[in-house]
């Protein structure tokens, strides 16, 4: 068992340490349950990768997590999966109220997905498989025995295909992940820490664990004493006379996204007259980063915790680009991570940080519009779909069409507070950070406000004066689908297998 | 400088009126909770003096919660409360109301008690009026009449902006402007767009005031040599209050929290309501109307200039205590969604909710009265949310302007009217547009 200041790593689904980048071919399989006691006697052998280093590294991968009408189906309690989060027990589709948060609205509705759009049909597992090239079709076979087949129905195989490290647009991808301080070397003090950390609480990503605020989140706890099976359980640390199914435990929130490649690069040839550096520089500025990766930001002369100085496309903040001079405030990086810090820049000591709570001090207008980053962050493990398309060929007319995109994945400890929170408060708004009438302008609708304002431009602020300003900007990314899972970790599987043999479970279910 | 008053008229519900009193209430709405500015009982949309307005039905549904303290249950009847903010003052403007919204208003309060249709209805509105204890105006002497003028201001120089720029060069910053401000005087002279300038502040209003100004630091100087004294006594005794008040965990109800957000973010700003009990004792509730009371001072004093210490997306917001000091009602209305308003109180100033609300029964347990409390951020977002009360009809005179909005509309105009002093400045200007 290997650990690392305590950390058990072989306790931990291995997608939550490492994004399996050497495992390029993918299979996302939707499954729903036939037989619940079959299915147990699978997932009691099923070969699911840890996130314990081996040498020499696997070949393939198995990960497996399930939405709350899954694990009610498997036989979890009612009365355990009460302990999940509210959202994670509705669903992304289960409440319209959400939808309309998320921006799920119009063409991007959940009755317009191709899978996990009606909330009574959710599927049950979604199950990850990951090999060598060439390698997934021995994989899958080994994976998918008798029991397997006879457990589970397939409901669907989520396209995927490997084109490199881009997505579908052609920008470099992954850059920007948090490092997840496993080891909490890194104070969550309120109090202790001002400016923009990469280093991320295990508990902002693991269930079981101090997160960003030094606390932990909501989770299924289990008292052994009612419950044997629970025996297998990890015990919960803040109390540790009851046992914890969430340990180690990470939510994980899926999006089909279709990227309208030919669509965005007709559009960008455009507005930039045909001339290939326009519509790069105009690409660029609504990504934040150059297509090589190269951030549009200036790069941070003072230390980022958890970004080694020689990253230098991940060596930067917005600090000095308050006005988004170089990066525009609506840049899609800078929505999905404006790595803001508790305080605004320029905010340290004790007095300028009294000053500052008390709401003086200001240095511009539109400090504190945004929130301080750390509490919001996603560890991205999303994969693409669809044939590659070079933007020199989407640009012309005759581009071939085709379903193309992301199978968009994060995982976290909370979904309201790191996924919905970056969709709604930072992509989808048209508010974010004082900006006008523009919403993300790679991932928003154009749907206008109440009052009928448009939220279909793009404006490039300028250190001229007047804003550069594209209007009418077609919306270029569709949700096709999309779930919330829960990915347990081991022994939480475990126990979800052998629930049954307690004989307690049918009387709950 | 017009000055903004609130008003709030609360009354008990007829027993068995709610369910109708609601379907009455929804009757007002074009989507959700949302007012129909048009809607024929109140016209809200015909009241030019209006920022924003809401009927909610106060319900208490923690009123068990103080039991907990071994007290019996809190007996609360179920009460509406019609409240909104308007510019100028507030008995002029229930007199409007009255003389405008009449019938509409009457049917409403009929199921209220005590009012029946031969009530004279100003008369008694004043009558069920209550004061809030704190008041918070996102920026002090801005009219509605301002923020449309001022967002028309904006939206037709943005329309304009461009062509000149194609026109003059974008460098041209000089011209620019000088069009820019053409194009103002043409369309002011075409009478399509205003901007009036601000009244005279009203002299008792000023006088006010200033005694307010300096009175209550007054009275705590003169009070100041008995606090000190008395200082280690009540930090002891709110230690000991902190340590041994019941630790109330209670997740909120999922079909509670559904009905919330049914009627959330369907604009950029929402509504928000509260209402809980105050903590027994009266060291609690001395302890809450000293915090009540520096609330409202420096939310009229100080900040008054679009930001409550470093939150900028509340426009309005009131504390009002009711039922003979016995609960606290919080109401207000802020930009983004019930998550981003709960990460701001959580993240920038949870030291100034610790100081009124942990007064509550309920609220996470603070430590020297202003540490941890909604710091505990999931216990926090549990409380906030069971004590949440939904708004069943909620006006906002101006949907899709958020209050930074407000504050850089208000800049542009400020640059039309006056010279910016340097080329920087004048770039600077150009920029908001």
């Amino acid at each position: 068992m290997e650990k690392s200041n305590g950390f058990d790593y072989d306790d931990l689904q291995g997608l939550l340490r490492f994004g399996f980048g050497k495992l390029t071919e993918s299979c996302f399989m939707l499954l729903d349950i036939s037989d619940a006691a079959v299915a147990r006697q699978w997932l009691a052998a099923a070969p699911v990768t840890s996130a314990a280093t081996a040498s020499p590294p696997p070949v393939t991968a198995l990960q497996l997590a399930f939405s709350a009408p899954g694990l009610r189906t498997l036989g979890l309690r009612e009365a355990v999966l009460a302990g999940f989060s509210d959202e994670f027990l509705t669903g992304m589709a289960g409440d319209e109220s959400r939808s309309r948060r998320l921006g799920d609205i119009l063409g991007n509705a959940p009755p317009h997905w191709q899978w996990g759009g009606e909330p009574e049909r959710v599927p049950a597992v979604l199950l990850l498989l990951y090999a060598r090239p060439g390698g997934m079709a021995a994989w899958r076979q080994r994976v998918e025995d008798n029991l397997f087949a006879a457990a589970f129905r397939v409901r669907a195989i989520l396209p995927t295909h490997n084109i490199g490290p881009i997505e579908p647009f052609g920008f470099a991808d992954g850059i920007s992940q948090p490092v997840i301080d496993w080891e909490r070397r890194q104070s969550t003090d309120l109090h202790e820490r001002d400016r923009y950390s990469n280093l991320l609480a295990a508990g902002e990503v693991v269930l079981g664990y101090p997160n960003e605020y030094g606390l932990y989140t909501t989770r299924p706890l289990i008292d052994p004493r009612e419950d044997g099976p629970a025996q297998v359980l990890p015990e919960a640390e803040e109390t540790p006379s009851l046992k914890d199914f969430g340990r180690n435990g990470s939510y994980l929130v899926i999006r089909q996204l279709q990227q309208d490649v030919p669509g965005f690069w007709q559009f960008l040839d455009r507005e930039a007259g045909s001339v290939p550096e326009k519509r790069e520089e105009l690409a660029a500025k609504m990504v934040g980063r150059q297509r090589d990766g190269a951030p549009l930001a200036p790069r941070e002369a003072g230390d980022i915790p958890g970004i080694p100085p020689e990253a230098a496309f991940n060596h930067f903040t917005y600090e000095r680009d308050g006005q988004g001079h170089h990066c525009p405030i609506s840049a899609h990086i800078r929505r999905a991570n404006p790595r803001s810090g508790d305080f605004p820049p320029g905010v340290t000591g004790f007095f300028p940080r009294l000053l500052k709570i008390l709401g003086f001090g200001r240095q511009r207008p539109d400090e504190d519009l945004v929130a301080s980053a750390r509490f919001h962050r996603l560890l991205r493990r999303g994969r693409s779909y669809g044939p590659l398309l070079a933007p020199e060929d989407a640009v012309k007319p005759e581009a071939p069409a085709a379903e193309r995109g992301l199978q968009f994945i994060v995982l976290g400890s909370s979904i309201s507070r790191q996924f919905e929170f970056v969709q709604n408060a930072w992509v989808m708004s048209s508010k974010f950070g004082g900006v006008q009438q523009e919403r993300d302008p790679l991932l928003g609708t154009r749907e206008p406000l109440a009052n009928g304002e448009a939220t279909d431009s793009f404006r490039r602020p300028d250190p001229g004066g007047p804003v550069r300003q594209t209007r009418q900007l077609p919306q270029f990314v569709t949700v096709r689908g999309g779930g919330y899972f829960f990915m347990p970790g081991l022994r939480a599987l475990r126990y979800l297998a052998t629930s049954s043999a307690a004989g307690s479970t049918k009387d709950h279910a | 400088m017009t000055p903004q008053s609130t008003f709030l008229i609360l009354a008990p519900i007829r027993a068995g009126q709610l369910a109708e009193l609601r379907a009455l209430l929804a009757s007002m709405n074009k989507a959700p909770g949302q007012a129909d500015p048009a809607n024929s009982l109140v016209p809200f949309g015909r009241f030019e003096r209006l920022h924003v307005a809401r009927f909610v039905i106060l319900e208490l549904h923690t009123a068990d919660d103080i039991s907990k303290y071994g007290l019996p249950p809190h007996e609360w009847a179920p009460s509406l409360a019609f409240l909104g903010d308007c510019d100028g003052d507030g008995e002029s403007f229930l007199a409007e109301l009255a003389a405008y919204a009449g019938p509409g208003l009457k049917k409403i309060f009929s199921c209220c008690e005590g009012f029946t249709g031969e009530n004279d209805l100003r008369a008694w509105m004043e009558a069920h009026s209550i004061r809030p204890q704190a008041n918070y105006v996102n920026w002090l002497g801005r009219t509605v009449r301002q923020v449309r003028e001022e967002a028309a201001l904006h939206q037709s120089l943005a329309a304009c902006l461009p062509k000149i720029v194609a026109e003059v060069g974008r460098d041209n910053y000089r011209a620019i402007r000088q069009k820019l401000l053409t194009h103002v005087e043409i369309a002011k002279a075409e009478q399509r767009l205003t901007l009036t300038p601000p009244e005279p502040t009203p002299l008792g209003w000023l006088i006010n005031n200033w005694l307010h100004k300096l009175g209550v630091p007054l009275f705590f100087l003169l009070l100041s040599p008995l606090l000190l004294v008395a200082a280690p006594l009540l930090a002891w005794r709110l230690r000991m209050l902190e340590r041994s008040d019941p630790d109330i965990v209670i997740r909120p109800d999922r079909e509670h929290i559904r009905r919330l957000s049914v009627l959330e973010d369907h604009d950029v700003t929402n509504q928000f309501n509260v209402l809980g009990d105050v903590k027994p004792g009266l060291f609690r509730l001395l302890l809450l109307r000293t915090g009540l009371l520096l609330l409202d001072y420096s939310a009229r004093h100080i900040y008054k200039r679009g930001y409550l210490t470093r939150v900028k997306t509340i426009h309005f917001a009131r504390w009002v205590l009711v039922d003979n000091n016995r609960s606290l009602f919080f109401a207000s209305n802020y930009d983004g969604s019930l998550e981003s308003y709960m990460d701001d109180f959580i993240n920038k100033v949870a030291w100034g909710l610790n100081l009124v609300f942990s007064n509550g029964v309920g609220y996470p347990a603070t430590r020297w009265l202003l540490k941890k409390g909604a710091e505990r951020e999931q216990h926090f977002k549990y409380v906030l949310r069971r004590h949440q009360l939904p708004s069943e009809v909620w006006y906002k005179a101006y949907p899709g302007l958020t209050a930074f909005d407000l504050w850089r509309n208000s800049l542009i105009r400020q640059g039309v009217e006056v010279r910016p002093a340097d080329e920087a400045a004048v770039r600077a200007w150009l920029s908001l547009i």
